[in-house]
């Protein structure tokens, strides 16, 4: 028995050996865009009519690819490929693409649809396909309004985006700032919100009076903002959907960046009381106002992390100015930036795994990212002015802003919004139609 | 007169004797000179063929004999239609006169048997024919990887079975498929990032089937990741075909299994 079972074991052995197969360890690739054909999305002739006697607009399903192209091409991931090498035309590659055609002009991934328009509701529809695998990946219809066109351009890109990338995407979403005009002695500042590609631009404020920080609720479309109202300081609640706007409270002294909470049920902000400025949170309900740190030094720009049990904020207890985190009550502080520099404006990233910040150091401001212990700093980007970090709500891309210098006669000043992912090099600046200062990112509309 | 004729020849006698016994003692020890070893440099393959039972000479003339079939399933079309007929001769001298040692199981012959197989093999390297292949693989970069392969024999490059691919040759591989590799940046560095493929391969290094081993792993919630990261390996080897795989050796690597580990590339 014992000879048998030796046996046994041997012949195990001896076929394990036969069947050894090679094994190679791929532990490095390349992170060089991914070329994407984006088709245009066919439409009929009649559909064309139609559709332009309704929003004046020629060939919608080209457009509609222009705004997803854009869109891909703006994440530095992909690199959408000329439209004039293509070979296959749009409605036959929708039926059934000829993938040695794409893989010709070296697409690996593809991109068709075709859009109709009937009983006035515009219904879009596309399909993602994968070149070399030759297989479809996703196919999606959607229907709308027609003006309602472009939201269905960012919702296919999230859709591309996500299967693609693995994780969300963030087109379907909008770009809260303080618009800007005039002279830098002078600004009108008024709140303007536009999708992140800064399409469809909307001013929610005349300019009458000063408005400061405006924050995104992650929950819904409401924003809470900084006004001065008679030189006093007042946080509103506006709702952007229905345009109604409310006073949360007037507060004393000097009130900086009211931020909510990761449930959208309260505010966090700083203000001074008795000369000492702490972190403070209100109930959106009850109106109770809850103070989370006392402590002599300026403590500000507080931020919640996703799960809302821990707030980072910027305060200098230390003598400087640094980055701190703790429990959602006010224990546990911790100091997280311990390099060279004055850190502020730290905000959690809605992953939950970084916290951006703002640095000055040496008389330039760098917008960098490091881990909530503070470890792996890394500078994205440096310039004259920038600060003001916000996440896109894949905590992918951060927004900010950047001011230019004056020149000698005072000219010359300038603000705008720029862009930058968390690899530092796909920096961009956001179009607006007027300069711009303190970007909120929202959280994707269409959840 | 005699006597003091024998007492000179003793005291001669004597002195003579006195240096031939006491002085090497007085003069300084020779140098303790390690006794010369001769080295003989063989092959690894050749040693480990060695039979050493009756059993496994059997199993090696049966692998012989399956190895003279694949010689001629095998045999490539240009050495047999060579023109010249010097390169097909020498082999054949060759191969009569290692036979023989064989039978005699004579150790110092066997040192001839390393010596010829050696030089057989030089005489294929220098083969005019082959230059021009050479310098055509040269340009795709994997000259290293086809002079080693060209230095293996047949009975040679069966031995490689358990070892794998040489260093080069997977250096060559893992070369060409991370300039095909797009890692998906949106990917949780803190999970698995493990996606292993097993690929079945023409002679020609491309791509006959791919499975994706963990295929179960797709479908499971909260694994999408997982899935655009076994899309981006398998769209990385599809770009990537013909794959640089060694010119010889295909029962080797006609099956191969990449593992792709995108972690350290996303910790950066």
């Amino acid at each position: 028995m014992i000879v048998f079972r030796i046996f046994f074991i041997l012949l195990l052995f001896s076929l394990n050996q036969a069947k050894a197969l090679i094994e190679v360890d791929i532990t490095r690739g390349n992170l060089n865009p991914l070329p994407v054909a984006v088709s245009p999305l066919f439409s009929e002739d009649e559909t064309n009519k139609k559709i332009n006697d309704k929003i004046k607009i020629n060939n919608l399903g080209e457009e509609i690819s222009i705004v997803i192209e854009n869109n891909l091409r703006a994440t530095g991931l992909f690199n959408p490929l000329d439209k004039k090498a293509f070979l296959q035309t749009p409605d036959l590659a929708h039926l059934k693409p000829r993938f040695e055609d794409w893989t010709l002009i070296k697409a690996q991934a593809l991109i068709t649809g075709k859009v109709k328009y009937d009983d006035n509701k515009l219904r879009v529809e596309f399909r993602l396909w994968d070149v070399l695998a030759a297989k479809e990946m996703i196919a999606l219809a959607f229907t709308t309004v027609p003006t309602n066109w472009r939201r269905i351009g960012h919702i296919i890109s999230d859709k591309i985006y996500e299967r693609l990338t693995g994780e969300k995407g963030y087109f379907d979403t909008r770009i809260i700032y303080v618009a800007e005009e005039g002279p830098k002695t002078k600004r009108i500042k008024k709140l303007a919100i536009m999708d992140q590609d800064g399409a469809n631009t909307k001013y929610l404020t005349l300019g009458n009076e000063l408005v400061l920080t405006p924050r995104f609720n992650p929950t819904n479309q409401m924003v809470t903002y900084l006004s001065y109202f008679k030189n006093l300081p007042r946080v509103y609640l506006l709702d952007i959907e229905t345009g109604i706007q409310e006073v949360v409270g007037d507060f004393p002294g000097m009130t900086f960046a009211p931020r909510f909470s990761p449930n959208g049920k309260k505010i966090i902000m700083s203000f001074a009381k008795d000369g000492n400025s702490d972190i403070y949170t209100m109930d959106l309900e009850s109106r109770i106002v809850e103070r989370i740190t006392n402590h002599p030094s300026i403590d500000t720009s507080p931020s919640y992390s996703p799960d809302g049990e821990f707030i980072t904020f910027n305060s200098d207890r230390s003598g400087f100015q640094q980055i701190y985190v703790m429990r959602k009550n006010g224990s546990d502080v911790k100091r997280i930036s311990f390099g060279k520099g004055l850190y502020g404006t730290p905000v959690w990233s809605p992953r939950g795994d970084l916290i951006a910040f703002t640095k000055l150091h040496k008389g330039k401001f760098y917008i960098g990212v490091m881990r909530t212990d503070g470890t792996g700093e890394r500078l994205l980007t440096e310039n004259y002015y920038q600060e003001a970090p916000s996440w896109s709500p894949n905590g992918r891309v951060l927004i900010f802003y950047r001011e230019t210098k004056t020149d000698e006669k005072g000219d010359g000043f300038s603000a705008k919004l720029w862009s930058i992912d968390l690899t530092g090099y796909n920096e961009r600046k956001v179009y607006t139609e007027t300069d711009g200062s303190d970007p909120s990112w929202s959280s994707l509309l269409s959840n | 007169m005699y006597k003091s004729l024998i007492i000179s020849t003793g005291f001669h006698i004597f002195i003579i004797l006195f240096a031939l016994f006491s002085l090497p003692f007085v003069a300084k020890k020779p140098l303790d000179i390690p006794p010369i070893i001769s080295v003989e440099l063989i092959q690894i393959t050749e040693k480990t063929n060695i039979p050493f039972a009756p059993k496994a000479k059997k199993i090696i003339e049966k692998a012989k004999e399956e190895e003279k079939k694949l010689v001629s399933e095998q045999a490539p079309p240009k050495k047999t239609k060579k023109p010249k007929p010097d390169s097909i001769p020498l082999p054949d001298k060759d191969i009569v006169k290692l036979k023989k040692p064989e039978e005699k199981q004579n150790p110092v012959k066997d040192d001839s048997k390393v010596k010829q197989v050696s030089e057989f093999e030089k005489k294929e390297i220098f083969d005019p024919t082959d230059i021009a292949a050479l310098i055509d693989k040269s340009k795709e970069n994997i000259a290293e990887t086809d002079k080693i392969s060209k230095n293996i024999t047949q009975s040679q490059d069966k031995s490689l079975n358990v070892t794998g691919l040489t260093l080069s040759e997977e250096d060559a591989l893992k070369a060409q498929i991370f300039g095909c590799w797009s890692i998906p940046l949106g990917l949780p560095y803190n999970k698995n990032l493990l996606v292993r493929i097993k690929l079945k391969l023409k002679p020609d290094g491309t791509i006959i089937d791919s499975e994706i081993l963990d295929h179960a792993r797709m479908n499971k919630p909260g694994q999408n990741f997982y899935r655009v990261l076994a899309e981006s390996a398998l769209r990385a080897v599809q770009l990537c075909q013909p794959l640089r795989v060694p010119s010889t050796g295909y029962e080797r690597w006609k099956n191969i299994q990449l593992n792709f580990d995108a972690r350290e590339m996303l910790e950066g």
